[in-house]
């Protein structure tokens, strides 16, 4: 019913669903609405001082993250540098610059009937943002949409995986010390809580994880009509020409692959290539593993880990897909898998059938670039796509002919640094996106706003019924496309 | 039906509606289209709500072709790629956003202004480069059955196909999968909608609606914001998702508003509105009951006449009106205005703020602070300040709800966008492969600091600065590898 009372004044209608059930979320979620409501968040300089905040979190606990990433995923501090501390205050810092002018009303182009009119796009915050983050990048993913969401003047609320335990011990228990807590709450739970959880009303839900999930999410978004972001995943192909330089290549491919252990949503997913290219490129990638991770990768600081015993055992029986030529150890102990390649891959085995999410590199065949161009059409639209060629006109033909969320040509997902580019999938791997401006506007509402002058009604006259025949010509002049589009 | 998707799947496969030059062919013939055709479209829609031949034209058909021909003049810049500020790191990289259609788009459109409101969005699909299935609702059935006969004459028949049908046949449909689906319509099928879409992970925008609150201040010229309510309530009888819903005001101001809203309906409409060429009927017998049962119980200040047979429902104002009652908790639809006194305009933020987020919100006063006030004190899809329904017109702003009144926005390029998926590219060569060393492993501090510098800093001018920056990038992988080594 639309002229309802709207949950906030009211009882959060979530609780209402289960009554004499003890809800956990129910007071925390009240009390938000309550801070949202009163204003708190709506001024740039609570907004600064919450992205000020998370800046001092980021810098104060830098050790604390560091050994908390080791912890969950075998993180050495250069790998939480790069992927995860170094983007986090990238985010912060970009938005802490751009708030000011972000918060500005965007102007609008007016028509003839307009004229002396104010026409703007005003940028106002959702009301309560749910962000529900993954455990492979798990501090990144959690503040790099936490960095929109308080930016745009939301209140939070955080559930990190329960996957990445360490971390989201962190993020419980040190990260709320940094914000605003009647604005900003970290909620924690599995699948169960989870699932409890979207059964409340939010006003924005940002989900990364997999397709399966977002499916759930975007469905328990529509009861409320939700609005979400959703970043998925799926596998990203990437196609090697035969004009290039193998080992280049390799290198730059085995090094995408194998960061975090296989474990990112835009990392090189299989191989498309011909059977002449794959004869250079399998010792090629050989040579860039053991010079990356020297000959026992399982003793080089640099190679990650599986984050947990289920996915151990879901990416060792992958070991059995195709032929293995290059890795192919593992070690449940240590929930190690090598850095692995595979040939003779069918594409009804499961290696080719689900995101792989591993250190494991399958190779398929393919004659030409239309095949493979072809193959990749005939599956779900990637979050990212690879080309590799010396020829631009193939890397161009590539990315005419297919689509994905990024698109990166002779290089890993190094777009994943760039601010000035959203970040997103498309079709299964997902909708929305974020990254700089495009979380600042993903997390706020554009509210069209048209302040009419208040006096001339004479020219409004012809607006009004009844129409002679003259006005009937003169509206249909002036409402017509050449007025629309002027100036 | 799912032979029917398949097909348009099948012909965006081909490709065929990607070249600018195909979007621009088509665009033009649904342009000659809406001329050629101009007397059968506005015969239809004037048979769907009772409305005149101008109205028709002035309400829907210049809306269109506005849009037509906006989008045939910015076509060319909208497709365009639109580069990308780089950093150090990808300084010497192309990085650019290039927007690309989304696939298979299905429209649902509403029965209120059945042509508009499915061929604007209709309009936005076909540029960005789409394939569509058009399902008109049925309820103006008119208006259906000619677009069903029409635009498999002037478009592609493979990549633009009309469905019709009732709920059956809408269910039927959104069974299968799109890549984008627009509807227009009320709350309930809008989440019904998103359900659907959620199984295949399709992304949604959804046109709702809900009560647009119109509050009049006492500090501002009456006549003038009663005759623009009076054209913005009863046009099209009142059912316009945008129509100003209910009026606040303070209590003094009741009597007034009455007899100024009465002026306006008699300068428009005569005497006899029944007899105005320009006052609408409603659509269908259901929502004549409905809107009949509104006012059960309430006090009728003028107004109030209907008849079934014609479905005529006369201008009609409530005062004093319990928020509680039924008037006030749904949207109308119809020619009825409440008013509900309110002390001050603190207390019209906060009667809007306890409920649902509206489609749009209207607040009349000379005193521009108050507006501002009342601006940022509530939350709506759109806005409009000293008059009704105008933001609607502006191609520049984004018209779409939040919260239960919608998500997502069309119109102008904000439709090309909202068709498109905006997909960023990076592009690389593989030479320089020197400079990626620093990225590689076997990990050091050294490389820890150098990733910072090439990360954290932005550069956007000087090419001079940019060659020496390379040549410093390239010096330092040199120096760190030979230092490693």
């Amino acid at each position: 019913m639309s002229g309802t009372k709207r949950p906030g004044s009211a009882k959060d209608p979530g609780s209402e669903s289960t009554p004499g059930r003890m809800d956990p979320f129910a007071d925390t979620l009240q009390r938000l609405r309550e801070a949202f409501v009163s204003g708190r968040t709506r001024p740039a300089k609570f907004r600064a001082a919450q992205l000020k905040g998370l800046s001092l979190f980021l810098q104060e606990n830098k050790q604390l993250l560091q050994e908390a990433l080791a912890q969950d995923l075998y993180k050495t501090a250069f790998h939480s540098e790069v992927s995860e501390l170094i983007l986090c205050q990238n985010q912060v810092d970009f938005a802490l610059r751009n708030l000011h002018t972000w918060m500005k009303d965007e102007p609008g182009a007016k028509n003839l009937m307009t004229q002396l009119d104010s026409v703007f796009i005003r940028k106002e915050p959702f009301g309560l943002v749910l962000i529900l983050s993954p455990w492979n990048y798990p501090l990144n993913l959690s503040l790099g949409p936490l960095v929109g969401a308080l930016a745009a003047g939301n209140c939070v609320v955080l559930k990190p995986s329960e996957i990445s335990k360490s971390t989201m011990k962190v993020l419980a228990e040190v990260l709320p010390r940094y914000l605003d807590q009647s604005c900003f709450a970290v909620v924690l739970g599995g699948p169960e809580e989870t699932g409890r959880l979207l059964e409340h009303k939010f006003d924005y839900i940002f989900f990364t994880g997999s397709p399966r999930v977002g499916k759930i999410v975007m469905a328990a978004a529509a009861k409320h009509l939700t609005p979400v972001t959703l970043e998925l995943g799926g596998k990203n192909p990437c196609y090697v020409d035969d004009n290039c330089d193998p080992q280049t290549v390799a290198n730059r491919v085995a090094f995408f692959r194998c960061f975090n252990a296989g474990q990112t949503c835009v990392a090189p997913d299989y191989v498309l290539c011909s059977p002449e290219m794959q004869a250079q490129l399998v010792p090629a990638l050989q040579s860039a593993i053991t010079r990356f991770y020297g000959n026992d990768p399982q003793r080089s600081p640099d190679l990650g880990r599986i984050i947990s015993q289920k996915h151990f055992q879901r990416l060792r029986g992958l070991l059995s897909c195709g032929r293995v030529v290059i890795g192919g150890q593992s070690d449940e102990s240590d929930l190690y898998i090598a850095p692995t390649v595979l040939v003779d891959v069918k594409e009804a085995e499961p290696v080719m059938q689900e995101e792989i999410f591993g250190p494991i590199l399958p190779i398929v065949n393919v004659r030409s670039l239309d095949q493979a161009i072809d193959f990749i059409n005939r599956r779900e639209k990637p979050l990212a796509l690879y080309a590799f060629s010396n020829s631009s006109q193939a890397v161009k033909q590539m990315l005419d002919r297919t689509s994905s969320g990024n698109f990166a040509g002779n290089q890993g997902f190094t777009f994943l640094t760039l601010t000035s580019l959203p970040f997103g999938g498309v079709g299964q791997s997902g909708m929305g996106r974020y990254h700089g401006k495009f979380s600042f506007d993903t997390f706020s509402h554009h509210r069209a706003c048209l302040l009419s002058h208040p006096g001339l009604e004479m020219l409004n006259n012809i607006r009004y019924p009844p129409y002679s025949d003259f006005e009937q010509k003169l509206i249909t002049w002036a409402l017509g496309s050449h007025s629309c589009t002027l100036l | 039906m799912e032979r029917e998707v398949q097909r348009v799947r099948a012909a965006f496969g081909s490709g065929r509606s990607r070249p600018l030059t195909f979007r621009r062919r088509q665009l033009e013939a649904l342009r000659v289209m809406v001329q050629e055709r101009e007397k059968d479209i506005l015969a239809a829609i004037g048979a769907d709500l009772s409305k005149s031949e101008f109205n028709a034209y002035s309400q829907e058909v210049i809306t269109v072709l506005g849009e037509i021909d906006l989008m045939l003049e910015k076509l060319p810049e909208w497709a365009a790629a639109k580069p990308a500020q780089r950093n150090l790191l990808t300084m010497l990289d192309e990085a650019y956003i290039q927007p690309e259609p989304l696939g298979v788009v299905l429209i649902i459109g509403a029965w209120n202004y059945p042509f508009a409101l499915i061929i604007q969005p209709l309009i936005g699909a076909i540029a960005a480069g789409n394939a569509v299935i058009i399902k008109p609702s049925e309820v103006s059935e008119n208006t259906a059955k000619l677009l069903a006969k029409l635009l498999p004459q002037y478009l592609d028949q493979d990549l633009y196909a009309v469905v019709t049908g009732g709920v059956e046949e809408t269910t039927e449909l959104l069974k299968q999968r799109f890549d984008h689906i627009l509807y227009t319509g009320n709350t309930t099928v809008g989440k019904i909608v998103m359900q659907a879409a959620a199984k295949h992970l399709t992304p949604v925008t959804l046109e709702l609606g809900g009560k647009s609150p119109c509050y009049v201040d006492r500090d501002c010229d009456l006549d003038v914001a009663c005759r623009r309510i009076a054209w913005g309530k009863f046009m099209n009888c009142g059912q316009t998702c945008i129509a100003p819903d209910y009026v606040l005001c303070e209590p003094s101001l009741q009597d007034l508003i009455v007899q100024k809203v009465q002026e306006a309906v008699k300068g428009f409409y005569g005497e006899n509105v029944k007899e105005s060429p320009d006052y609408e009927r409603i659509v269908n017998l259901r929502h004549f009951k409905r809107i009949q049962s509104l006012l059960e119980g309430q006090k009728i200040a003028f107004g109030g006449e209907m008849d079934e047979a014609t479905r005529y429902i006369a201008p009609t104002i409530l005062t004093d009106v319990d928020p509680g009652t039924k008037v006030m908790q749904e949207e109308i639809f119809g020619p009825i205005l409440p008013i509900v006194p309110v002390k001050n305009a603190d207390e019209a933020i906060q009667f809007i703020n306890e409920r649902e987020k509206p489609l749009a919100f209207y607040v009349f006063s000379h005193n521009s602070k108050l507006i501002k006030r009342m601006i940022d004190g509530t939350s709506s899809g759109g806005v409009t300040g000293n008059d009704v329904i105008m933001h609607f017109t502006l191609s520049s702003l984004p018209f779409g709800g939040v919260g239960s009144s919608g998500m997502g926005a069309y119109h102008g390029k904000h439709s090309f966008d909202t068709f498109s998926h905006q997909r960023p590219c990076l592009l690389k060569t593989l030479k320089r492969e020197g400079m990626n060393q620093l990225r590689y492993p076997p990990n050091s501090q050294s490389k820890v600091d150098w990733a910072k510098f090439f990360m954290l800093k932005r550069f956007n001018k000087e090419r001079l600065c940019l060659l020496l920056l390379t040549l410093l990038g390239v010096l330092a992988a040199v120096l760190i590898k030979a230092g490693y080594y």
